[in-house]
């Protein structure tokens, strides 16, 4: 027996208290001041959209996935981004729809948390957007009375409700593409527009991106390197032709870049391992959220941008093996 | 020169021969299990492409104006023949490009990617550079779509996937995730 200070253990080394439930836990929480502003803003429909998208996410994971994989909260976030996604008077079914997708054919067929190659939340949203397109680009107004609902909210599954009076509003980035009006810079940033349940505050996302960012829990590159690219680019269209581009500025503060960006692009399972990696996702996402928002045929292209390049994610980590030190070619793991 | 840009631009991202358009899936789901054959495969392809489009090109511009009714059989038969020739001709004139596309050859000869080709071209009025830059601008969709399939699928082998999805269904699902992440590009170029 040797005494407990002297004891030869085999690498890695670590130290670190960080585990996945802890990473986990601590996204939660950094989208709690998120939530609480979405329900504010949308009253009682944003408080059962997030709901039933929680409940459609962790109801597969618990029948699925091996015993006490709820506790991780990897469900969770997935639940709690997918209706920050979502417009507030969405029906609850398909919220909870879109969710149960998301994790089930998006995370538990692949094996469960760690192995899927796309974002499960954003794979959920990409499913409903092209299951039921008007549902999703009908935006209500923020404010109002607390108990009324925003939509269809209650509708019930496959029936074709409408609702009789919801004022719905179109978004900042629906007006800018279709009838050519910007909408104050200040509004977007601090978020009093018409949009999903939490992309309206550019500034709550950064602040609680940051905690993250500042925790370590967030690789502070991909969303750099994806403002950077989307400031860029479009700043360069904008110097070209400002009547027909929008500023920057307005590309970076609207739709949902700033939550696409922070908290989704971001997902350790289906980002880049490799620092060099992340630079080249985030330039990869702001290059394809320009081009689809000026000359696309939708609005919004954050969700598609992640999408496609976590698409490309095997490729850029295969691209990017550091050299092995001592080694002086580059190590081919192809071959 | 824009126009052939934009024409090989289309057929490569927005409306993906395999992805948004679902055609040539047997390629897709049968040898996309590596890289390299995925790569291979999607040469292949281009070249096939490619002279399916001139023969299309020259089947409809000088014959098939007296008989539109055997367009179909025609494109079929020449086609298939045509290519059988060219593999023979590298059989012989270069053993390694042989080994590197001449199994695949055969194999997509008689696709549904090559006939659409030819069918959307005819319908499309695309003339001979039109036509070209619409082929290659598929293959190398097609390319794309291979190797973006290979590279997650060489990924999921590492993977405890679950019993009930191994395999095939696996696969399918992969390419349903593929094909909604392929939607964002609906649309593009077209409204400006």
């Amino acid at each position: 027996m040797s005494a407990p200070g002297l004891l030869v253990t085999a690498s890695p080394h670590l130290s670190a208290k960080a585990s996945t439930p802890t990473i986990m836990w601590n996204v939660i929480g950094s989208l709690v001041p998120i939530v609480i502003v979405s329900i504010y803003l949308f009253r009682i429909s944003a408080l059962l959209v997030l709901a039933a998208s929680v409940a459609g996410a962790l109801l597969p994971e618990r029948i699925w996935s091996r015993v006490g994989a709820v506790r991780d909260g990897s469900a969770l976030i997935t639940g709690i981004l997918l209706a920050l996604t979502l417009p507030p008077g969405i029906p609850i079914w398909m919220a909870f729809a879109g969710a149960f997708f998301g994790v089930a054919f998006g995370k538990l067929v692949f094996g469960g948390l760690g192995q899927n190659p796309f974002n499960p939340a954003l794979l959920g949203r990409a499913f409903l957007q092209a299951a039921f397109p008007v549902a999703l680009t009908t935006w209500p107004l923020p404010g109002g009375n607390w108990l009324a609902f925003k939509g269809d909210t209650l509708a019930l599954p496959l029936m074709s409700a409408n609702a009789p009076d919801a004022v719905t509003a179109a978004t900042p980035l629906g007006l800018m593409k279709f009838e050519h009006t910007s909408t104050s810079l200040f509004d977007l940033f601090l978020g009093f527009t018409g949009g999903t349940l939490g992309e309206t505050s550019a500034a709550l996302v950064l602040i609680c991106g940051g905690y993250l960012a500042w925790r370590r829990f967030l690789e502070w590159r991909i969303p750099a390197s994806i403002f950077a690219t989307v400031a860029l680019l479009s700043g360069l269209f904008f110097l070209i032709d400002p009547a027909r581009y929008p500023n920057p500025l307005f590309m970076l503060l609207s739709g949902g870049l700033m939550l696409g960006a922070v908290f989704m692009a971001t997902d350790m399972v289906t980002s880049p391992t490799t620092h060099k990696g992340c630079w080249i996702f985030g330039v990869g996402i702001g290059a394809l959220v320009v081009v689809i928002r000026l000359w696309g045929g939708l609005a919004e292209g954050v969700m598609y941008a992640i999408l496609l390049m976590n698409a490309l994610v095997p490729f850029i980590n295969r691209w990017t093996q550091p050299t092995l030190f001592g080694s002086r070619k580059k190590v081919d793991v192809a071959s | 020169m824009g126009d052939l840009f934009w024409i090989l631009i289309s057929a490569m991202v927005v409306n993906n021969f395999t992805l948004s358009l679902f055609l040539g899936l047997c390629p897709f789901m049968g040898v996309s299990s590596r890289i390299e054959t995925a790569l291979r495969m999607g040469m292949a392809n281009i070249f096939v492409l490619t002279i399916t489009s001139i023969c299309a090109w020259f089947l409809n511009t000088f014959i098939l104006v007296h008989a539109p009714y055997l367009r179909l059989i025609s494109f079929i038969v020449v086609i298939a023949s045509l290519v059988q020739i060219v593999e023979m001709i590298i059989k012989k004139a270069s053993p390694t490009l042989f080994r590197q596309l001449g199994i695949y050859l055969p194999l997509i000869t008689t696709n549904c990617a090559i006939l659409g080709l030819a069918i959307f071209q005819t319908n499309r009025g695309y003339g001979l550079f039109q036509g070209l830059s619409f082929a290659i601008g598929a293959g190398l969709g097609l390319t794309l779509a291979l190797v973006l399939m290979a590279s997650i699928r060489e990924t999921t082998e590492l993977a405890d996937v679950p019993d009930l999805a191994k395999g095939t269904a696996l696969t399918m699902i992969i390419a349903g995730s593929l094909s909604l992440a392929f939607m964002g590009f609906a649309g593009l170029m077209s409204s400006s």
